[in-house]
């Protein structure tokens, strides 16, 4: 009798059950949609703000003193340590290869420029471009094109085996230099594939592939920096904590958490004889724009999860409401309390369940459309998240009703018969 | 139903006199009133509706529309976004500071610096830059300093530290164990010229800084003789704002070159579009949904009076009248609601400012007008809708309760 009660209700009463249903399924899904853009949300301006450049620096251990002023190396070229090219691999075979999205070793070396007759002392700064590695079937690529994607160029990006280079904006403007024209650098003939504008001291340099300057320097396989990109979780008070006063598993939590700090710590235990350092004007203030924006969308899902909870309980109310007249019918034939709730809870919960999971798709949908359209990537939900969400609906079909039934059950059958309330 | 108002029997003559006069205005608003205080409870509820949506919504627009301005607010802590430096190494007038300051009246700060290759008593080459703590302390906020050197007037110098004192300075954690293992004072060489340091404290960065002492602006003028040659810039404002300012530093000083930080500025404008983006794209999400919430209870709240709505048409009501009497009280309803939704809405997006931003969110009244129709579009909606639908019915198959 009970279940033909619900399924009498739900085959004859259509277009009510399809309002709620409607309501309930339009609440799942912007709960669906703001949960992952809102676990996602991190990741997504982390990827953003790689933009800015790389947050850790890698050093060889025994270096000596950077002499620099304006981006010009005034450092005698045969001072100084240098890491080795043969270990760059590595960096990428660390517990954090997925957090690492991109790293470039540098090498300066100041060279004279000449360019018809034109002569000017500057730094040529040997790099990666887009360099192709393969770490077991995988294969990645590294250089100054991943690590710092706002450098832009006019010509084109010279080819990491190539003997082209790309020339700084301001540097090109006191040589007066256009792509495709030759230049003399230390005595070498390099040939300029492309102006090089990033709003920095690269501006005043060459930037060719790092064999040349290794060839100049006469020190192959050297490196002297690495700036490496890592996705990088905001820092709190672990992170700041000195590793050696940790003990057992207060270590393991803060090697295992990706804060700028341990992902250093762990770089320069791959790379042997280095010392890795986060860069904090990138990786401090990172981790501020972090907090607030996750912060901030973290609210709005809440107001979210509110908005579309209070729409289910809205609707419910309203369908239950107009239904007054069949529980005064129940009740007048001699149904108890229970039995009539029972009904409606049961009506509920079928409604919560078929909308929730239709909810759930469509807020599948609309999380990837939003990843579309504002990030240009994916944003996924994991399954894992759907009885979560099943639950969710439940429990709030059931509040929002909650009031309504029992108001309901309350009535005086004859009042709600003869339609007078 | 409705309870016969306390002067209805007693003078029905001075009633008709009034009504054959006067316009309806008196009984539109007692029918007004009445259906409110009637039926409370559903009148109430769809009121609560409405203001949470309203609420919502304001909070949602008041958010999206101060995002900017709260996060342009932490990307400044990135440091400068613009740099002044004088024309081929040369240095900058004497007066750069204080024209820049002008420039940016109270809109940013900017800090200069002087930078030579000083010698140490062993012949190292190192990096001495000269600087403004106290605004280096407030343009870069990333730099961990153990020990801010002090910044003390001339005058008090000489009577709270002996003379024989070094001049304090701030030493990269690099350059540390090279110039002072011991963190002991010594000896800069500068052109044949002497400078006694006293480090106060040690600076980090992962950057250039770590290999470069600072001491201040004017050790640095006296010992070297030379005037600072950049000066670092972090203007706030809109990407049009800081053009501005860009443009006013490049016509204060032409012998010096305006260069904006790109990396940074570009880094910004981009978190900041997708930021906005995800904001809009969830208050749109959170408005329509609120919006329908309202729909719904409005709805129910319309067609569980289709017995007025009977006894009206019966007594002879018009259909314009009937239609103007609901829209009124939609209209009433969304506008109480809205008002009240609004002041609920600007108390949560100044809560969310607070706790997230540890700023409260300026409100914003130009969202006011936005919400105020947005509210009175969907209650309009919402009485129009069931009263067009009810219309086609015959008055009596409603009042038979059919």
């Amino acid at each position: 009798m009970f279940v033909r009660l619900v399924y009498e209700s739900f085959r004859r009463q259509k277009r009510r059950k399809l309002l709620a249903g409607a309501a309930i399924t339009l609440g799942v899904t912007v709960a669906t949609a703001m949960i992952a853009v809102a676990t996602d949300i991190g990741d997504k301006i982390n990827r953003e703000l790689r933009m800015i450049g790389a947050n850790i620096v890698v050093t060889p251990q025994e270096d000596s003193l950077d002499v620099e002023i304006g981006g010009v190396n005034l450092k005698p070229p045969t001072d100084g340590a240098y890491l080795s090219e043969a270990d760059l691999p590595k960096i990428k075979e660390t517990f954090w290869q997925n957090n690492i999205t991109g790293f470039a070793p540098v090498l300066p070396v100041n060279v004279a420029v000449e360019k018809n007759g034109a002569k000017q002392e500057a730094t040529l700064l040997g790099t990666y471009f887009a360099k192709e590695f393969s770490y077991g079937k995988e294969t990645y690529v590294a250089g100054v094109r991943s690590t710092y994607p706002l450098w832009k160029v006019s010509g084109a990006w010279p080819g990491d085996d190539s003997r082209d280079v790309l020339v700084g904006e301001r540097l090109a403007a006191r040589l007066g230099t256009r792509p495709g024209d030759q230049i003399t650098a230390a005595g070498r003939t390099l040939r300029v594939s492309g102006i090089l504008s990033t709003g920095g001291a690269e501006d005043d340099q060459i930037v060719g592939p790092i064999a040349v300057a290794q060839e100049i320097l006469g020190k192959p396989g050297a490196v002297r920096r690495v700036y490496v990109s890592a996705l990088t979780k905001p820092e709190d008070a672990l992170a700041r904590r000195d590793p050696k006063s940790l003990s057992g598993p207060i270590y393991d939590r803060w090697y295992c958490s990706p804060y700028p700090q341990s992902i250093a710590f762990q770089l320069a235990e791959a790379i042997p004889h280095s010392h890795a350092e986060q860069i904090r004007q990138v990786a401090q203030n990172e981790g501020a724009v972090l907090t607030r924006i996750e912060g901030l969308i973290f609210l709005i899902t809440l107001a979210a999860l509110f908005a579309s909870a209070l729409a289910v309980s809205a609707a419910m109310a309203t369908a239950i409401f107009e239904r007054r007249a069949e529980v005064g019918l129940m009740k007048a034939l001699g149904a108890g309390k229970a039995a009539v709730a029972s009904v409606f809870f049961a009506e509920a919960t079928l409604l919560a369940l078929i909308g929730g999971l239709i909810g759930f798709g469509a807020g599948a949908l609309l999380a990837r459309q939003i990843g579309h359209s504002i990030f240009n990537s994916q944003i996924s939900i994991p399954p894992v998240l759907l009885p979560v969400i099943l639950a969710i609906a439940v429990i709030v079909t059931f509040a929002g009703s909650a009031a309504a039934i029992r108001k309901a059950v309350g009535l005086d059958p004859v009042f709600a018969l003869r339609g007078e309330l | 139903m409705s309870a016969p108002g306390p002067t209805a029997n007693a003078t029905a003559r001075d009633l008709a006199a009034r009504r054959a006069q006067g316009p309806h205005t008196s009984m539109f608003l007692r029918m007004l009133m009445r259906a409110a205080v009637l039926r409370r409870g559903r009148a109430a509820s769809a009121l609560f509706a409405m203001v949470v949506a309203a609420a919502v919504a304001t909070a949602m627009l008041n958010l999206y529309v101060d995002v900017q301005a709260k996060l342009q607010r932490e990307f400044r802590n990135y440091g400068a976004n613009i740099i002044l430096v004088g024309r081929d190494g040369a240095s900058l007038p004497a007066d750069a500071l204080s024209r820049v300051d002008a420039a940016l009246a109270g809109r940013g700060i900017a800090a200069p610096f002087g930078m030579i290759v000083a010698r140490t008593r062993d012949g190292q080459p190192i990096v001495v830059a000269g600087t403004d703590f106290e605004r280096v302390r407030q343009l870069d906020r990333w730099w961990s300093v153990s020990n801010w050197p002090i910044p003390t007037s001339r005058a008090t110098d000489k009577s709270v530290r002996p003379t024989e004192m070094g001049h304090p300075a701030l030493i990269g954690v690099r350059a540390m164990p090279t110039v002072s293992p011991e963190n002991q004072e010594f000896d800069l060489t500068f052109q044949g010229r002497t400078l006694h340091v006293t480090p106060a404290g040690t600076v980090q960065t992962g950057a250039a800084e770590d290999s470069r002492i600072y001491i201040s602006l004017a050790d640095f003028v006296d010992w070297t003789g030379i005037q600072p040659s950049i000066v670092e810039v972090a203007a706030s404002g809109s990407p049009d704002e800081i053009a501005t300012i860009m443009n006013q530093l490049t016509t204060m000083m032409p012998s010096a070159e305006v260069r904006p930080v790109r990396q940074i500025m570009e880094g910004e404008a981009r978190v900041l579009g997708k930021t906005r983006a995800t904001v809009l794209a969830a208050a749109g999400l959170i408005i329509l949904t609120a919006s329908l919430c309202v729909l719904s209870t409005l709805m129910g709240w319309v067609f569980d009076r289709r017995r007025d709505f009977a006894i009206m048409k019966a007594l002879g009501a018009s259909g314009r009248l009937l239609n103007g009497f609901f829209a009124a009280e939609a209209a009433v309803l969304g506008a109480t609601g809205a008002l009240i939704g609004f002041l609920v809405g600007i108390g949560i997006a100044a809560w969310i400012g607070r706790v997230n931003f540890h700023a409260p969110v300026v409100p914003r009244f130009s969202v006011l007008p936005v919400v105020l129709a947005g509210s009175m579009a969907v209650t309009l909606l919402a009485a129009i809708l069931p009263i067009s639908l009810l219309r086609r019915v015959q008055p009596a198959v409603i009042l038979r309760g059919e």
